[in-house]
């Protein structure tokens, strides 16, 4: 259980003795949403309910969406365009299932630079991160997946553009490749276990968020001095906590239900905002569009794979060092995947012992810099390739890698942190006064 | 005693090989359908050839057509075409190969690309070789060929690589004459 001593759920009546003997399945709800959780927490901590919301919002909205598409070549544009004009209220259910993936990355993405900023990564809360990686890289395979299914311009030629990532690896990515697409190119097949695998995932998600949950529920949260909650006593921790329920559930629906303000103001009023015109345009395997694009949410992640073309010096030693086997396409590709690679990999690049930015006056800078960084890439990968474009994608990527490969693992031995509070009750009535 | 349990020893470690064995090949054998039922189809395998007509095809003009899922790039060249291709020397191309499935293992001369031996007729697959978009056409880019828009790779008027981010030159599927006037893809 939870390293925070609190009450646990005691059961009192002759059923809930039975039931508990049984099947401690209320115990189980009781001490999740009675965690202790540091009273300290500011709103960068309310994305998670957002997250669990989105998540259960795509969930239900996909189902009833799935009644009435066909996943076939020649039907999945038009039963699209069936859910939009004939089916009752399908406007509004597909409007809020597409501008539903753009909340669920907006949320995830202030959700993973808080826990940047805030060392979230590091010990004793690893797996919580790694776990969140990897529902993060589960989004990206559903939300890719899920784009491909109107069977637009877009859809087609998106898939035909990331599918050929895999095609890029040396010996054995063609037949990866052919056996991803189900043939030599993007075709009904395809379209197919597209659909089969974008209904598969978000349960796939569902399961890992339990486990992530699991995994802060049994380290105690985070919050933003980084320090960590007494754990001596009942008496000492309930100075530094409060319970989830009801305090932070309140508080977290508060937000919630301002961010669903804007939200709703979107999917209400300005609905394909977001989209690209082109996918309203059914697939044609013989006309690629005039240019490309990825949805936002891949845009600075597109950037660093357009980013590094066979003129880079690094791409030259690599394809020397390799024998020439890895070339521009396949250095792109692990760029890509590397990029995500090395964030997951931050728990044991940052060197530092303070664990919040807080109290790190260097970082701080670094950081800013490193968000400034993530905007400026997503606007490159919607810039066309010709230009300054690519070489300000290829000084974003570079700042990206040198963030998490070089800046963090040296700070740590040149920074001098601040001294933080010694506790959470302390920061607490620093704050909000000693009542 | 110690004698018969040297024995079972060695009969048990043998059984637990043998169980854990049959059990690994069992697993193998219950995932291989799993992952072969991805692989292309019956239907999609089926080789198909096709016939395309280039009667109508007019000197310094292009046709598209859809082969096995992806378009084919069918060029009457014209005496531009034919120049800037021929007098490129070849040490200037990113690809020395001529990806041409007719010519194995040839250098990308020009003359090692196109389906006749003046070089009026180029066929070759319109996907880039990049990530696999089409390219533009109609003496596009830099080297009056073709040029992708995806990623800005530009290609030159044999279809070769010579800009961007693309690996190979654009390839040359099996192909050749079936009468004077078509020509027989695959």
């Amino acid at each position: 259980m939870s390293g925070i001593p609190h009450d646990h759920y005691e059961p009192k009546t002759g059923f809930e003795k039975w039931l508990h003997s049984r099947l401690p399945i209320v115990g189980l709800v009781y001490d999740t949403i009675m965690i202790p959780t540091p009273k300290n927490l500011n709103w960068m901590w309310i994305w998670g309910i957002v997250l669990a919301f989105c998540l259960v919002l795509q969930i239900v909205t996909g189902i009833v969406l799935a009644m009435h598409y066909t996943p076939h070549v020649d039907l999945a544009f038009a039963s699209v365009e069936h859910i939009m004009r004939d089916v009752n209220g399908g406007h509004m259910l597909r409007y809020l299932h597409a501008n539903g993936a753009s909340l669920f990355f907006i949320a995830v993405y202030i959700h993973i630079f808080r826990g940047l900023y805030y060392g979230s990564y590091k010990a004793p809360r690893e797996v919580t991160w790694i776990i969140g990686m990897l529902i993060y890289l589960a989004m990206m395979a559903t939300a890719f997946m899920g784009y491909v299914l109107p069977w637009g311009q877009m859809s087609f030629w998106g898939a035909t553009v990331i599918t050929g990532l895999f095609g890029a690896i040396p010996f054995i990515g063609e037949s990866i490749q052919h056996w991803l697409l189900g043939g030599p190119a993007v075709d009904n097949a395809t379209l197919n276990r597209f659909f089969s695998l974008h209904y598969l995932l978000p349960f796939v998600i569902a399961a890992l968020v339990a486990i992530h949950i699991w995994a802060f529920h049994t380290t105690g949260n985070g919050n933003p001095t980084g320090v960590e909650v007494r754990r001596g006593s009942k008496e000492e921790a309930e100075k530094d906590t409060l319970p989830f329920w009801p305090y932070f559930v309140i508080k977290d629906l508060f937000a919630l239900a301002v961010v669903l303000l804007v939200f709703f103001a979107i999917v209400g009023f300005m609905p394909n905002y977001l989209g690209e015109p082109d996918n309203y345009i059914e697939a044609n395997p013989l006309a690629t569009p005039a240019h490309i694009v990825p949805e936002w949410y891949f845009l600075p992640f597109y950037a660093i794979l357009r980013a590094f073309t066979a003129d880079v010096w690094v791409v030259q030693l690599a394809n020397w060092v390799s024998f020439g086997i890895i070339d521009a396409k396949f250095f792109g590709v692990i760029a890509m995947f590397g990029a995500i690679a090395v964030m997951a990999l931050v728990p044991w690049l940052d060197t530092s012992s303070m664990r919040s930015g807080r109290f790190r006056p260097m970082f701080k800078w670094w950081f800013a810099l490193l968000v400034i960084d993530f905007l400026v890439l997503m606007w490159g990968g919607s810039r066309p390739t010709t230009g300054i474009y690519p070489i300000i994608s290829l000084i974003g990527a570079a700042y990206w890698f040198g963030y998490f490969l070089v800046i963090l693992p040296l700070l740590g031995v040149f920074e001098k942190p601040d001294t933080p509070p010694a506790t959470i009750e302390d920061d607490f009535n620093a704050h909000y006064g000693h009542h | 005693m110690s004698h018969t349990d040297d024995h079972s020893g060695s009969r048990r470690d043998f059984l637990y090989y043998a169980t854990a064995g049959t059990g690994i090949v069992a697993t193998g054998a219950a995932v291989w359908p799993l992952v072969n039922q991805m692989n292309a189809s019956a239907d999609v395998r089926a080789l198909s050839s096709i016939l395309v007509d280039v009667a109508d095809v007019e000197t310094g003009t292009q046709i598209t057509v859809k082969w096995r899922g992806k378009p084919v790039f069918i060029r009457r060249r014209d005496e531009t075409d034919i120049k800037l291709a021929r007098e490129t020397p070849l040490e200037d191309l990113r690809d020395q190969e001529s990806r041409n499935k007719n010519k194995p293992d040839t250098d990308a001369s020009d003359q090692n690309r196109t389906l006749d031996e003046n070089g009026e007729w180029l066929v070759m697959m319109g996907v880039c070789t990049h990530l696999g978009c089409v390219p533009l056409g109609g003496a596009s880019g830099d080297f009056h060929g073709w040029f992708c828009p995806c990623h800005g790779s530009h290609y030159d008027s044999a279809g070769r690589i010579r800009k961007g981010p693309a690996p190979r030159n654009l390839d040359v599927p099996i192909s050749a004459w079936h009468d004077d006037t078509t020509i027989k893809l695959g």
